[in-house]
């Protein structure tokens, strides 16, 4: 097995002890608790008054803008702030690809500027 | 179906739950009237100061909850929430009837719309007497209960066996 394999054997133990460890409780508890479904039990929790249609529900897609732009500013902000923190090791060649990284999430800046999805509603 | 509701329960793990239990009641708080305000300094005061005895007065939901404090009038008009809520307790739950009025209507006990004692709707386990009862007798009741809780049989408990309410105070239920 190469050393990079290696390391991350260390990984699936990680994830290995995970499960067992959440399998382990979640065993006890289903082996150990009663259960008693009724159908006043499994409506939905509406602070005691009929509950209108049912739990599941679905939201507005008109939303998927504010995700779009979300990705925008936090890519942004993930990839900029460590490239901030050793900005002098880098140098000029750094400086360039940022920019060119920049250029490119402004270019879906303006996209969304241009179809209007910065004013609210 | 669990070991619980089978009445399997090997008894050092039954007094290590009921201990457990006991010592971390979530309760859940139906303010209806003037009692609530004595409920409010019980459990949100830091004079009384109800955590330290091991409950947590602030679930976000029946669903979380353990014990349930009925305080104030209940009208037939709440009664259904009530009981729904109740319902959407887990098990095992306890309900705690504070003041006159969940105790037996109280003082509106001929009104039209008072339902005559909140044990019509679901069952009590302790009741605190008193027009509204002093903080202190609602945290008395919850010493009770979690001494009860300390030594409960829980296959009992799940079948409904020998339940007898326990009176704040040393009352008699007629």
């Amino acid at each position: 097995m190469s050393l990079f394999l290696r390391d991350y054997l260390t990984v699936v133990w990680f994830g290995l002890a995970a499960v067992l460890l959440a399998g382990l409780l979640l065993g006890i508890a289903a082996a150990v608790r009663p259960s008693k479904p009724s159908y006043d039990k499994n409506m939905a929790y509406e602070s005691g008054v009929d509950p209108i249609g049912t739990g599941w529900s679905q939201s507005q897609i008109r939303y998927y803008v504010f995700a779009l732009l979300f990705v925008i500013f936090d890519v942004e902000a993930v990839f900029i702030f460590p490239w901030a923190a050793r900005i002098e090791r880098y140098g000029t060649f750094g400086l360039v690809v940022m920019l060119a990284f920049i250029v490119l999430l402004l270019d879906g800046l303006v996209y969304a500027w241009k179809r209007g999805l910065l004013r609210w509603v | 179906m669990g070991l619980v509701d089978r009445g399997r329960m090997p008894a050092p793990l039954t007094k290590l739950f009921n201990m457990g239990r006991s010592y971390s009641m979530w309760v859940y708080q139906w303010g209806l009237a003037c009692c609530a305000i004595e409920m409010g300094a019980a459990f949100g005061s830091p004079r009384y100061d109800v955590m330290r005895l091991g409950v947590i007065p602030l679930p976000a939901s029946p669903r979380q909850a353990d014990l349930v404090v009925i305080s104030g009038t209940v009208t037939d008009k709440m009664a259904p929430a009530i009981r729904r809520l109740y319902e959407q307790m887990p098990e095992p739950k306890y309900v705690i009837s504070m003041g006159s009025c969940a105790n037996c209507g109280g003082p509106y006990w001929d009104s039209y719309s008072v339902t005559k004692g909140v044990d019509q709707l679901i069952p009590v386990d302790v009741y605190v007497p008193g027009c509204p009862p002093r903080p202190e007798a609602l945290l008395e009741g919850i010493v009770l209960l979690q001494q009860r809780i300390k030594n409960e049989d829980m296959g009992a408990k799940w079948r409904g066996e020998d339940y007898t309410p326990i009176v704040v105070g040393g009352g008699r239920i007629e």
